[in-house]
C-alpha cells in the first residue's frame, strides 16, 4: 500500500488543524471500521463556510483526508460543502488505496455532521442526508471495485 | 536526513555481508543441482549436507531431522497440516495458540474447515501461554498443539519444554515455530523436547526465502510439497543450495556472538524501555509481566495516538518500526497478539514494536525517542478524544 505524494504532503503538513472556539458548527464522527475519530469545527457567514478547522485521531489517509476536505470546503456554500463525495476527496488527493477509502468517508461525514449541527441550531431544516460513518453495519469496501491485495 | 534508524528486525534483517560471500559462488561457479550424479551435482550436494550437518548441530538434533524449506511459512504450514493429516487422518483435535503467526493460524483454520476441531488457547495477559491451560485444553483425540517458542510481536519466550511435555502425556505432538527465537535464545530440539520446530532464514541475517523444518525421527508427517522426492520425500523441489549454505552460515554466525549479543540487545532494550516510558507520558510496555522474553523485541502501547500515523512520521525522520494498529492492517483490525494478551482495542491502536539487531547501536535507540516525543505530542494534539483518553487513564489508575 503506498500513499500518494499528495496525500503525503498533507499528512505530513495539514492544513486547518485545531479548534474553532465560539463555532457555529461543530461535527463529530466515529469510524466504526477501525475506530478512527474526527471532530470538524466551522464558522459560518451568509450561509458559506467562513473558517473551518479539524482534528483527527487516525491512519495517514484520514488526516490527509480531513486536511483537503477542510481546504475544499473553505468559502464553499453549505449546500455545496455537504455535497463533496469521498471520491471527489479522494481524487483530490491524487488518489487513495482502495484499503483506505473508507477514511475519506469520515472527513466528507465530518463535514456534514457539522453544517447541519449549524442548521439544526438555527431551527433550520438539515440538508446532509445520510451520515455513513456512525453506522455500525457500514462496509468500508462495499463500492470498492478494485481487487484487494495486502 | 540526518540519521537512519532500521528498528524493525523482528520483520527481517539484512544479509551479513559474511553470508553474502558464503553464498555467491553457488550462483555462477558451484551451480549443480545437488541431485545430480555428475561431479558438479556431488559438490552441490556435499555443500547441501554440510550445511544440514551445521543446522542440526546448532539445534541439538541428527542432520536426518532437517528438512530445508523456503522459509518460516512454508515450514509452519507443512508441519500444522502435514502432522495433523498424517496416515491420512481426517479428523481429530488440534490447539495452537492464539498468539500465532498467520503462518500457523491459516493453515490450523483450514484444518477446521476440513474436518478437525481446532481450539486457539489464549496466552494470559503476561503474554505466556501457560503449561497448565494447555493441559486443560488437551483432549483424549487432540493430535496436534503448536505453541510458537518466542512471539514476533511482543517478543515473550513460551515454555515449550513444559509445554511440549503438557502435549505429550496427553498422547499429541508438539510444533514451536521458533522462527523469531533461532539464533537468539537456546535452542536444543532434545532439552526441549519437541517433535517439529519452524525456522526462517532471513531473521538471522540469512537470505530470505530460506529456512528449515526440524521433524524428529520416526515422527509421520504428509508431505506438502510432492514432486521430484527431494528431501528424503518430505519436501521436493530442486534444493535452494546457496540459500541453504546461506541459512547455515548465517545460524552459526549466530551462534558464534550470541554469548556478547543477546546481553548488548538486552542492555539496549532496557535503555529503550526507561527512556521511552520516562520521556512519553502514559507510554506503558506491553506483557510487562512476562517472566521470560526475547532481548530484541519491545512493544509498547502510546495511547492517544494512531499506529500508522506515528509510523509515517517516524520514516519521514528516517525511522523504520511497526504497529499493531488497525489502520496499519489491510484486514483494518487490530493485531491479534495484542488482543489475545487483553490489550484494548484503542490501545492497540496505539502500538509500537520496536525490534534491534545486529547493527542496532545505543545512538540508534536514542535518535528513536528524540523524534518520537514531538511526533506522539503532535499527534495527541491533534486527537479530539485526547482529554478523555488521558481523564480515563487518569481515572484508571487513581
Ligand atoms: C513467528 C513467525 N513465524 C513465521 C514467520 C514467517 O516466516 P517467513 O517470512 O520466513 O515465511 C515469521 C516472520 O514473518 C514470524 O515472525
Ligand atoms: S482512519 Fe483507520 S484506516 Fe484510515
Amino acid at each position: 500500500m503506498i500513499y500518494s505524494e499528495k496525500v503525503m504532503e498533507h499528512f505530513g503538513n495539514p492544513h486547518n488543524v485545531g479548534v474553532i472556539e465560539d463555532a457555529d458548527g461543530i461535527g463529530e464522527v466515529g469510524n466504526p471500521v477501525c475506530g478512527d475519530v474526527m471532530k470538524i469545527t466551522i464558522k459560518v457567514d451568509d450561509d458559506r463556510i467562513d473558517d473551518i478547522k479539524f482534528q483527527t485521531l487516525g491512519c495517514g489517509a484520514a488526516i490527509a483526508t480531513s486536511s483537503i476536505v477542510t481546504d475544499m470546503a473553505k468559502g464553499m456554500t453549505l449546500a455545496e460543502a455537504v455535497a463533496i463525495t469521498k471520491n471527489q476527496v479522494a481524487e483530490e488527493l491524487g488518489g487513495l488505496p482502495p484499503a483506505k477509502m473508507h477514511c475519506s468517508v469520515l472527513a466528507t461525514d465530518g463535514l456534514k455532521v457539522a453544517v447541519d449541527d449549524y442548521l439544526v441550531k438555527r431551527g433550520r431544516e438539515p440538508i446532509a442526508g445520510e451520515i455513513k460513518s456512525s453506522d455500525p453495519h457500514f462496509d468500508p469496501h462495499e463500492d470498492d471495485d478494485e481487487d484487494h491485495t495486502h | 536526513m540526518e540519521h537512519k534508524a532500521y528498528l524493525d528486525y523482528a520483520a527481517t534483517t539484512p544479509t551479513d555481508q559474511r553470508v553474502v560471500d558464503a553464498i555467491l559462488p553457488f550462483f555462477t561457479e558451484r551451480y549443480g543441482n545437488a541431485n545430480s550424479l555428475y561431479a558438479l551435482g556431488r559438490d552441490a550436494a556435499r555443500a547441501l549436507e554440510d550445511a544440514r550437518e551445521r543446522v542440526a548441530a546448532s539445534i541439538g538434533a541428527r542432520p536426518d531431522e532437517v528438512i530445508f524449506t523456503s522459509g518460516g511459512t512454508e515450514s509452519d504450514n507443512t508441519a500444522i497440516i502435514g502432522l495433523a493429516t498424517a496416515g491420512g487422518r481426517a479428523t481429530g483435535h488440534v490447539i495452537v495458540s492464539a498468539f500465532e503467526h498467520h503462518a500457523v493460524l491459516e493453515p490450523a483454520w483450514w484444518l477446521g474447515k476440513h474436518g478437525f476441531d481446532v481450539t486457539e488457547l489464549k496466552p494470559r495477559t503476561d503474554g505466556i501461554v501457560h503449561p497448565e491451560d494447555l493441559a486443560a485444553a488437551l483432549r483424549d483425540d487432540t493430535v496436534l498443539v503448536s505453541v510458537m517458542h518466542g512471539n514476533n510481536e511482543i517478543g515473550t519466550l513460551q515454555p515449550v519444554r513444559e509445554l511440549a511435555a503438557a502435549a505429550h502425556a496427553r498422547g499429541a505432538l508438539f510444533h514451536t515455530d521458533a522462527a523469531q527465537t533461532l539464533g537468539k535464545a537456546d535452542f536444543d530440539v532434545t532439552e526441549l523436547g519437541i517433535d517439529a520446530a519452524s525456522f526462517s532464514g532471513h531473521k538471522i541475517y540469512g537470505p530470505k526465502g530460506t529456512g528449515a523444518l526440524f521433524l524428529k525421527k520416526g515422527v509421520r508427517m504428509a508431505p506438502y510439497l510432492m514432486g521430484g522426492g527431494q528431501e528424503s520425500k518430505r519436501r521436493s523441489g530442486t534444493q535452494n543450495v546457496a540459500g541453504n549454505v546461506g541459512f547455515a552460515t548465517a545460524l552459526e554466525i549466530m551462534d558464534a556472538e550470541r554469548p556478547t549479543e543477546a546481553p548488548r540487545l538486552a542492555a539496549l532494550r532496557d535503555h529503550l524501555v526507561e527512556r521511552l516510558l520516562g520521556e512519553i507520558h502514559y507510554a506503558r510496555l506491553n506483557a510487562v509481566d512476562a517472566a521470560t522474553r526475547l532481548p530484541h523485541i519491545a512493544n509498547f502501547v502510546i495511547p492517544g495516538v494512531e499506529g500508522e500515523a506515528m509510523l509515517l512520521h517516524l520514516d519521514a525522520a528516517g525511522i523504520a518500526v511497526s504497529t499493531g494498529s488497525a489502520c496499519s492492517s489491510g484486514s483494518l483490525k487490530p493485531s491479534h497478539v495484542l488482543l489475545s494478551i487483553g490489550c484494548p482495542v484503542e490501545f492497540a491502536h496505539g502500538s509500537l514494536r520496536v525490534s534491534t539487531g545486529r547493527f542496532t547501536t545505543e545512538a540508534d535507540v536514542d535518535y528513536l525517542v528524540e523524534k518520537l516525543v514531538p511526533i506522539v505530542e503532535r499527534l495527541r494534539s491533534m486527537n479530539p478524544l485526547y482529554e478523555k483518553t488521558v481523564a480515563e487513564l487518569v481515572g484508571a489508575k487513581g
